[in-house]
């Protein structure tokens, strides 16, 4: 029983960092109808830029902070440059550009800062505490908190302010938001930048739980992203918390428990995105929009 | 001095041209309709006036070149384009529906205009909180042309307002757009096929043909008109 609780409390923690990635997602996804496969890699770049401040002597919470400013700035300067002169074209070419920036980031970033490995101290320090035989880490509230505070700031942005009803408005109908006097072009920045500021985050919670920070520290995390993001459906924040949390806690358990999967645990997202698109193709929260006419 | 002014509009889709040259004015407080059939340009010429459609020519409006404007500038200048299709926010409800309508807005009035247009349509007020794209398309074309109230419009650019309604809700639809110039005075233009009941409703009409304007009057004077008695009005 208590290397059940333990399995469950570790999967809920990954599944916290899957939810804010797949939360990136489908915000891109909603606001420009696009998948963006280059979310880790813009997530591993922030997290580089995390660690260079950390290196520097900037604390944590501050280093995630700045970085997620940059990465805020970055975000809508890739929609602008990038994404932009595409978006007319059909998804294909928008959904190549993005692979693209994947490999491209992800070589940039070893450019950048170095191929050895580096270290990430964690937001939320080393407490735990043992509450009968299970161990409750500081990182593991910590990590929830992160991901209720999110879900709240972007439920509140979305559905409550001015900004909100405009990047919904795009996401609904761009064509009819530009006759209403919308710039859809500033709403899609917003929502990349949103979405890369989110990405930071999500890196700079993830890599501690991991040995060390290196090129590949996210790709992974981006496969279980998309996972969480088709098994809540696409077009759902609700549905991209709760299927990271379902992602997470399936790996956790399925690790424990399934003798074969030992090793090749990222075979679990795909088998979650294989059921999910067999049986429900929309995901669990997803809308299939009947329009009447 | 009209408020819209069009003069020499020509435009299309790439090499396939759609407007040859056309001409016409809609002046303060009126209702003019230009009537065409099917490929006949009349989307064209409207889609031309909210800057979604590349086109050469003049569009002034107040005597200020519109045209080459982007669509969002255009919309700014209170220019409210009410899409073929309705052109609705299908997952937004009702209420979100008319505040992106006021998205450009500064004033204060924003609730008080929901307010007003919720009792314009009682309908869309039993609908509030209901999603747009689970209305009929009686509704949802109330919703639009409400939506587009909500911009403090000076010219309503119509679409073919009658486009897939059941004829009685089509008539409700005019009588509502009547009794709305009359009480606001807004300006506007309807592009319809359904020259019968636009015929009723406008203050003057042209005929477009090919992408050009064939013909102009008043209402009457149109509607007694061999012409578009034959092509329109299905009598000989």
């Amino acid at each position: 029983m208590t290397l059940f609780l333990q399995q469950l409390m570790n999967g809920i923690g990954n599944g916290v960092i899957y939810a804010s990635v797949a939360l990136a997602l489908v915000l891109i996804y909603r606001t420009t109808g696009v998948l963006n496969f280059a979310q880790g890699e813009m997530a591993l770049f922030s997290t580089y830029i995390t660690w260079k401040l950390t290196d520097w002597g900037v604390g944590i919470v501050a280093a995630i902070f700045i970085s997620m400013l940059i990465a805020f700035a970055m975000g809508a300067l890739v929609e602008l440059v990038l994404i932009r002169p595409v978006e007319k074209k059909p998804p294909f070419v928008v959904l190549i550009v993005t692979i693209g920036m994947f490999l491209a980031l992800n070589s940039i970033t070893q450019l950048v800062f170095g191929t050895d490995e580096k270290q990430l101290p964690s937001a939320f320090g080393d407490h735990s505490w043992s509450v009968g035989d299970v161990r409750i880490t500081g990182e593991f509230v910590g990590l929830i908190c992160v991901l209720a505070l999110t879900c709240t700031l972007l439920w509140i942005l979305l559905q409550k302010t001015k900004l909100g009803l405009g990047l919904r408005a795009v996401a609904s109908n761009p064509e009819s938001a530009r006759l209403v006097g919308i710039s859809s072009g500033t709403m899609l920045m917003i929502g990349w930048a949103i979405s890369a500021s989110l990405g930071a985050l999500g890196g700079a919670m993830y890599v501690p739980t991991t040995p060390a920070l290196t090129a590949g520290s996210l790709q992974a995390v981006l496969v279980y992203a998309f996972a969480a993001a088709a098994l809540g459906g696409f077009d759902s924040p609700v549905g991209a918390v709760v299927g990271g949390l379902i992602v997470g806690v399936a790996e956790a358990l399925a690790i424990e428990y399934i003798e074969p999967l030992h090793d090749i645990t990222l075979l679990v997202p795909f088998l979650l995105i294989g059921v999910v698109l067999l049986y429900r193709p929309t995901g669990l929260f997803g809308r299939n929009i009947v329009e009447r006419v | 001095m009209s408020l819209l002014s069009v003069s020499d509009l020509r435009g299309g889709y790439g090499p396939v041209r759609v407007l040859h040259g056309l001409g016409f004015e809609v002046n303060a407080g009126e209702i003019v309709v230009i009537l065409g059939a099917n490929g006949s340009g009349k989307t064209s010429t409207i889609r031309a006036i909210s800057g979604m459609l590349q086109a050469t020519g003049s569009v002034r409006l107040h005597d200020e070149e519109i045209l080459g404007k982007n669509p969002e500038a255009i919309a700014r200048r209170r220019v409210a384009h009410v899409p073929q299709g309705r052109g609705t926010f299908p997952e937004l409800t009702v209420e979100e529906n008319l505040r992106v309508g006021a998205f450009s807005r500064k004033d204060s009035a924003v609730d008080e205009d929901i307010d007003r247009w919720l009792t314009t349509f009682p309908r869309l007020r039993e609908r509030r909180t209901q999603l747009a794209g689970s209305m009929s398309g009686g509704e949802q074309q109330m919703l639009a042309i409400s939506r587009a109230l909500m911009m403090n419009p000076v010219l309503l650019l119509l679409d073919e307002p009658s486009l897939g309604l059941a004829p009685l809700v089509t008539q409700e639809l005019f009588q509502k757009l009547a009794q709305l110039n009359r009480e606001t005075y807004i300006a506007m233009l309807i592009v319809e096929q359904n020259a019968n009941l636009a015929l009723k409703t406008a203050t003057r009409g042209y005929v477009l043909e090919a992408g050009e304007i064939v013909a102009t009057g008043t209402s009457e004077e149109l509607a007694s008109n061999d012409e578009v008695r034959k092509a329109y009005l299905g009598m000989a």
